[in-house]
C-alpha cells in the first residue's frame, strides 16, 4: 500500500489560547497546529511572537486558558476537561535558550540526574559518545562555551529519551563554525532517536538545512506554515526575501564583477556593476535580495 | 570573675533558634519566592514585621498570650505541660519570630535571582518538586543560606527586648549576655558589664567579617546563571 501524506501518525495537536502580558500590553496567543510524527519543524517569527510560550505549553510548564494539547493518543492539556499533565510526565526533552545547566553538577552529573528511576546509565555513555563529551565530562558547566554548553544540553535532554524534542534558539548565540556543527549533531540525534523536533529559528539558511516543515508565527498566531523552501522562495519573490553572507572573492570582468558571497556553507555568485562593487571588500558582510528576477545585492555594515 | 552561664545560654539559644529557622524558613521563602496567589503581600509583610517593630512589643503579646492566667497559655499549660513565659522554650519561640525576616530574606532573594529555567529544566526532566528544590535549588543558593544562618544567628545574640519581655531575668534560664550586661550595669558593676560586652562585641564583628568575607555583601546574589 501507498502510503500518502494523510496517512502519516499526527504526533502533536494543539488548539488553544493563552493571554500574555508583556510590557507591550496584551497580546493572546491563539495556536491551532498539527505537527506530524518524526518531523523536524521550525518555529520561526519575530521574538514576542509566542514560540517560546507555545513550548512550554507543550512541556506543561504553563497552561493555556483555552483548548487542549494532545500528543498521540494522550490528552496533556484540556482545560475544558480540567487536564492538566505535569511536566513531569510528559515525553518531552526541552533545551532552553540559556541552556539551564545545573551549575552545582559537572557535565557527567548533570546528564546522570537526568536519568529515571532504574534506567540504566548506559543511555548517558552513548549519548557522551556521540554528542563528542567525553573530553568534557567532569567539568564545571560554569567554565565550559556556548557551543558546549549546548551540546551538554541537547545530551541531558535526550537522556530520558523523548518523543518530542524542543530547541529553543539553539543556535543563536554560537559563531558560524559551531553553529553548523551543531546542526550536524540535531540533525543526528533527530534520526538516531526517531524524535519529532520542534526548532526556534531566525536563521533562514539554518531552516531550510534543517528542517522539513516551517510555521511562522507573528503577534501570537500562525500566519503561515509549508515547506521551508516554498516560504523563503515563492512567496518572498520581492525585496523582503534575503539572505546574508559574507564576500569571499570579487573578480572584474569587463563591466560587472562577479561577487562570490558565502552565505551560510553555501556559496553563491553574484554579479555586481561596477558602482554596486566599489564600496565592496573581500570579508564584508552583506545582504543579498531578490527583486524582481535580478538579486541585488548591498553592503549591511 | 563573670558568670559565665549567660554567654553559654545566649549561644545555645542561637544556635537553636538558627537552626529551626532553617528549617522553617526555606518552605516560607521558597513560597514567597513562587507564589501568585494574593496573599502573598499580608505574608510577606507580617514575616519582615520584627524588623520594624519594636522588640517589647512583639515580648508583650507573646507574654500576654502564653500567660498561664488567660486561655490559650492555660491549655498549653495544661494540656502539652508547655509554659512558655519565664522559660527557655519562650526565649527559642520569641527569638524564631524575632530573627525569622533575617533568615527569610537572603534565602527568599536567593530563590528569586535564580534563572526560572533551573526548575523547569529539572521538571521537565521529570524530577518532582522536592527533588528539584533539594538537588537543583538548594545547591545553588548556598551563599544565600550560609548569610541567613550568620545572620539570623548573630540577631539572636544581639537580642534584647523580647528576652526580658517573655524570659525575664532568671539566672541559668533566661538570663543571656544582653540582660546579663544590663542587670551588672544595674548593680553598678562596670567591669562586668564591660567583660560581656566585649565579648559580645568581638563575637558579633567576627560572625559579620565572615558574611561579608563570604558573600562580599548582605544580599549579594550568586552568579551563577548570567
Amino acid at each position: 500500500m501507498e502510503v500518502t501524506s494523510k496517512d502519516l501518525i499526527t504526533m502533536i495537536e494543539l488548539d488553544f489560547q493563552k493571554i500574555l502580558k508583556s510590557s507591550s500590553g496584551e497580546m493572546i496567543l491563539n495556536v491551532k497546529l498539527d505537527i506530524e510524527q518524526g518531523k523536524l519543524v521550525t518555529l520561526y517569527g519575530k521574538s514576542g511572537a509566542g514560540k517560546t510560550t507555545l513550548f512550554l505549553i507543550l512541556a506543561g510548564l504553563l497552561s493555556p486558558e483555552k483548548g487542549f494539547v494532545k500528543v498521540g493518543n494522550e490528552i496533556w492539556t484540556d482545560r475544558a476537561k480540567n487536564i492538566q499533565l505535569a511536566a513531569q510526565k510528559r515525553n518531552v526533552g526541552f533545551v532552553f535558550q540559556e541552556y539551564a545547566l545545573f551549575p552545582n553538577m559537572t557535565v557527567r552529573e548533570n546528564l546522570v540526574f537526568a536519568l529515571g528511576k532504574g534506567q540504566s546509565e548506559k543511555i548517558v555513555d552513548q549519548l557522551v559518545e556521540i554528542i563528542d563529551l567525553g573530553q568534557l565530562q567532569d567539568r564545571n558547566p560554569v567554565t565550559l562555551s556556548g557551543g558546549q554548553k549546548q551540546r551538554v544540553a541537547l545530551a541531558r535532554a535526550l537522556v530520558k529519551k523523548p518523543g518530542i524534542l524542543l530547541l529553543d534558539e539553539p543556535l543563536s548565540a554560537l559563531d558560524h563554525e559551531m553553529r553548523t556543527k551543531l546542526q550536524s549533531y540535531i540533525l543526528e540525534v533527530h534520526n538516531e532517536f526517531k524524535l519529532t523536533t520542534i526548532l526556534i529559528s531566525h536563521d533562514v539558511s539554518e531552516i531550510i538545512r534543517l528542517s522539513d516543515f516551517l510555521v511562522e508565527m507573528d503577534h501570537g498566531k500562525i500566519i503561515r506554515q509549508g515547506l521551508p523552501s516554498d516560504i523563503f522562495t515563492n512567496d518572498r519573490v520581492n525585496a523582503k526575501f534575503q539572505f546574508t553572507g559574507e564576500v569571499i572573492k570579487m573578480v572584474k570582468q569587463d563591466f560587472i564583477v562577479i561577487v562570490t558571497v558565502l552565505i551560510g556553507k553555501d556559496l553563491v555568485k553574484v554579479i555586481a556593476n561596477d558602482k554596486e562593487a566599489e564600496n565592496l571588500r573581500v570579508g564584508d558582510r552583506v545582504m543579498i535580495a531578490s527583486k524582481a528576477f535580478n538579486p541585488i545585492i548591498h553592503k549591511i555594515i | 570573675m563573670i558568670d559565665w552561664n549567660p554567654l553559654l545560654l545566649t549561644f545555645k539559644l542561637a544556635m537553636i533558634t538558627t537552626l529551626l529557622l532553617l528549617i522553617i524558613s526555606i518552605p516560607i521563602a521558597y513560597w514567597l519566592a513562587y507564589t501568585r496567589s494574593k496573599t502573598k503581600p499580608v505574608i510577606e509583610t507580617l514575616v519582615s514585621m520584627p524588623l520594624v517593630l519594636p522588640p517589647t512589643v512583639i515580648g508583650f503579646y507573646m507574654l500576654v498570650a502564653f500567660s498561664p492566667a488567660n486561655a490559650f497559655g492555660n491549655w498549653l499549660d495544661n494540656w502539652l505541660g508547655l509554659r512558655l513565659v519565664f522559660s527557655f522554650e519562650g526565649l527559642v519561640l520569641g527569638s524564631l519570630i524575632y530573627s525569622l525576616p533575617f533568615m527569610v530574606h537572603p534565602i527568599q532573594a536567593g530563590f528569586a535571582n535564580l534563572s526560572p529555567s533551573l526548575k523547569n529544566a529539572s521538571y521537565v526532566l521529570g524530577k518532582s518538586k522536592f527533588t528539584t528544590l533539594r538537588k537543583v535549588l538548594l545547591p545553588n543558593i548556598k551563599p544565600s543560606l550560609i548569610t541567613g544562618i550568620i545572620l539570623a544567628f548573630a540577631h539572636t545574640i544581639g537580642e534584647f527586648g523580647v528576652v526580658l519581655m517573655i524570659g525575664g531575668n532568671l539566672s541559668g534560664k533566661t538570663r543571656v549576655a544582653s540582660i546579663a550586661i544590663y542587670d551588672e550595669v544595674e548593680a553598678m558593676n562596670y567591669s562586668a558589664a564591660n567583660t560581656y560586652s566585649m565579648i559580645l562585641f568581638g563575637i558579633t564583628f567576627l560572625i559579620l567579617l565572615i558574611v561579608y568575607l563570604i558573600n562580599g555583601g548582605y544580599f549579594k546574589r550568586s552568579h551563577y546563571n548570567d
